[in-house]
């Protein structure tokens, strides 16, 4: 096997996920082979090589500043094409899957994504991948090489083994098209305040409250459970709750002891980033909700008559122990 | 980042790629190791999203155009009508045996040979089919048509011949622009589709609805189906066991039940 991994990073560090499939890479044959693509980049093959590449072809170009696909089709089309890997691995992120997906039709290359596996049977590469809401598992192939392939948000942990690599600069050729979408501006989060990675327990509100306001409801009921807040990205791009609160493939990733979903559908994305929950409670009016499928105990009904009740419940028996005077 | 409200999109085509999935009862078949699409069909909820952005962008300006654009069985076309239904002007389906079981490299190369014909000033995107949950399939089209592409958009406006788009990556939120012609996926934050009128379901009947063949496109078989397809499916399992999971009806005493739950649990 010659496999290549795409390594995202993000202001001076290679992503968490992409040193994960590298070392899966590196577990499953020993040719692993990184490409960085960005601008002022060449300080982080020294951090690929540690965690499992043996070569890392660098992509620097000020074209490459800003993480945008489309001309990091074109350096990964041209590397793929001259040195034939046969294999070309991405964590998935929301660059990569655009990048996978365009190196696809580039290259008619066979992509598979949201693999949680990858297993040599025979000599023959096979991913594992759950579907349909996770509800059945498929094994997974490519009839042709490269085979391309996006591994699930949170897969694999990353493995320092402690080796070194050549590094070899590559061209920068991009194509007319691919520079035609520019990067206007980019505001990153700025941390403020205790993170919901650390709570104890956290209530989560999707679509289902049904506007901005209704965040009270999750509010009151967190504060009587001594949680934090959090939201999906669906009520986070309307503009109902701040990024920092998101759970999710794009937002945090969470694993309290106890999750408390609310009028969340519990789409895959918003899965990955709260699976690690202790205990998962949900209410959603929809019996066929995905979240049912994970939860330890969902509730078929109206977020809006059972959580008001829920949440003096609680305090009445948070009064019950903490009696005044 | 406030992004100025939209301007009318003068004389613009949009086209809408919209796919038709199963309603409910989703199951892989396991004879064909494809999808079961044999129940009821519906327009993929994500794709609805990218309609409602459709024609919000064309306004009541007559000289746009919105055209849906899928690649399904014949009798998606029933399902598609509800977009009709909402607004848009007509539909083109590429509706083929031999496309059956096309994998993203055979369903990207059909549907770019259709955007290619139509060249439309702007394609737009759901957030992802519901069935497959790719969210990639723009981004192997805008390769194919040599298109500037802008993903997981949460708002969009159109001026002077450019695309401005606000989007939320594992970083934060971007803004990218990019000039018309242009691939745009949004996201299912952007709007609130509307639901079809009476008059608009009535009238979506009569809109014009084109199925094409492959051959109609001249897309050789072996590009299409399995023969284009370049992934394969081996064998469908079980998921891996997990802790028991129950779910009750809400009668009035859900709230009870939860904190129950809880105290059994020592999550209280
Ligand atoms: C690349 C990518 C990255 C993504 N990253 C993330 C991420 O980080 N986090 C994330 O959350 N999502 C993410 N998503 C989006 C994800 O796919 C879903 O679209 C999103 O999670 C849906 O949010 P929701 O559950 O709030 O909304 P919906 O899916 O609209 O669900 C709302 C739910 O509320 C229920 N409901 C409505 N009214 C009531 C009521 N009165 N009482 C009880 N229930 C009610 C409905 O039945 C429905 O199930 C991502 C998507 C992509 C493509
Ligand atoms: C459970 C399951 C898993 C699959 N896994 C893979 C896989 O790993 N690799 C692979 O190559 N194929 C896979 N497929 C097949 C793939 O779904 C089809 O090839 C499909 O046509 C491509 O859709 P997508 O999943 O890329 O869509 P997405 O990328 O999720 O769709 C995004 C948007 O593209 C548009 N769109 C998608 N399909 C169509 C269409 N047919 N007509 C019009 N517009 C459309 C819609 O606007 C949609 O919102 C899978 C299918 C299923 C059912």
């Amino acid at each position: 096997m010659s496999t290549l991994v795409f390594l995202e990073h993000h202001e001076g560090e290679l992503q968490k996920d992409s040193l994960g499939v590298l070392g899966k890479a590196a577990q499953l044959g020993d040719d692993v082979s990184a490409l960085i693509a960005g601008s002022g980049v060449e300080g982080l093959a020294a951090q690929a090589a540690r965690f499992g590449a043996s070569k890392v072809y660098l992509a620097d170009d000020p074209a490459l500043a800003a993480p945008l696909p489309q001309p990091r089709v074109d350096v990964a089309a041209d590397l793929i094409r001259r040195h034939g890997f046969d294999t070309v691995l991405f964590g998935a992120t929301v660059l990569t899957a655009d990048v996978a997906a365009g190196l696809a039709a580039r290259l008619d290359a066979g992509l598979n994504w949201d693999l949680v596996e990858l297993t040599q049977e025979n000599g023959k590469l096979v991913g594992k991948r759950p579907a349909l809401d996770d509800t059945v598992y498929v094994d997974v192939g490519w009839k042709s090489e490269p085979r391309l392939a996006l591994i699930r948000t949170g897969t694999f942990e990353p493995v320092e083994s402690g080796g070194e690599a050549g590094v070899e600069q590559v061209d920068v050729q991009l194509q007319d098209f691919s520079t035609l979408a520019t990067m206007v501006e980019q505001a990153h989060e700025e941390s403020e305040g205790p993170s919901i990675e650390e709570a104890d327990v956290i209530v989560a509100g999707g679509r289902g409250l049904g506007g901005p306001e209704n965040f009270a409801l999750i509010e009151e009921l967190a504060k009587a459970l001594g949680g934090a807040v959090a939201a999906t990205r669906a009520v986070v791009d309307a503009g109902w709750y701040p990024y920092s609160a998101q759970v999710g493939q794009t937002g945090k990733t969470v694993s309290p002891r106890l999750y408390v979903a609310l009028g969340i559908s519990g789409a895959i994305q918003h899965k990955v980033g709260m699976q690690g929950s202790n205990v998962i409670v949900a209410i959603n009016k929809d019996p066929n909700a995905p979240i049912f499928e994970y939860a330890d105990l969902g509730v078929v009904g109206d977020l809006h008559q059972i959580v008001p009740k829920l949440t003096e419940l609680v305090n009445a028996k948070n009064a019950a122990h903490f009696p005044r005077g | 980042m406030d992004i100025p409200p939209i301007e009318s999109g003068a004389g613009m085509k949009i086209a809408v790629c919209a796919k038709v999935v199963p309603e409910q009862a989703r199951r892989i078949d396991p004879e064909t190791k494809r999808l079961d699409r044999s129940g009821e069909q519906t327009l993929n909820p994500f794709d609805a999203n990218a309609v409602e952005e459709a024609l919000r962008l064309k306004g009541d300006d007559a000289g746009a155009e919105v055209v849906l654009v899928s690649l399904g069985p014949e009798r998606s076309l029933d399902a598609l009508r509800k977009a009709l239904a909402m607004g848009a002007d007509r539909v083109v389906l590429v509706a083929d045996e031999a496309a059956a079981g096309s994998d993203l490299v055979a369903s990207s190369y059909a549907l770019a040979q259709v955007l290619e014909r139509e060249g439309a000033d702007l394609i737009l995107f759901g957030q992802q089919a519901n069935d497959s949950d790719g969210a990639v399939m723009w981004a192997a089209v805008a390769d194919r048509l040599r298109r500037p592409l802008i993903s997981q958009v949460a708002e969009l406006t159109v001026s002077d011949g450019t695309l401005r788009g606000k989007r939320q990556t594992e970083f934060g939120y971007d803004v990218i622009e990019a000039p018309l012609p242009v691939a745009v996926a949004v996201s299912d934050a952007i709007n609130e589709p509307r639901y079809p009128s009476l008059k608009g379901i009535m009238g979506a009947k009569k809109k014009p609805q084109q199925t094409l063949s492959l051959s109609d496109l001249g897309v050789d078989a072996d590009r299409a189906g399995e023969a284009g397809s370049r992934t394969e499916v081996y064998a469908i399992g079980e998921p891996p066991p997990r802790g028991e999971t129950q779910r009750i009806d809400d009668d009035g005493t859900g709230a009870e039940k939860i904190v129950e739950f809880l105290l059994e649990r020592k999550a209280l």
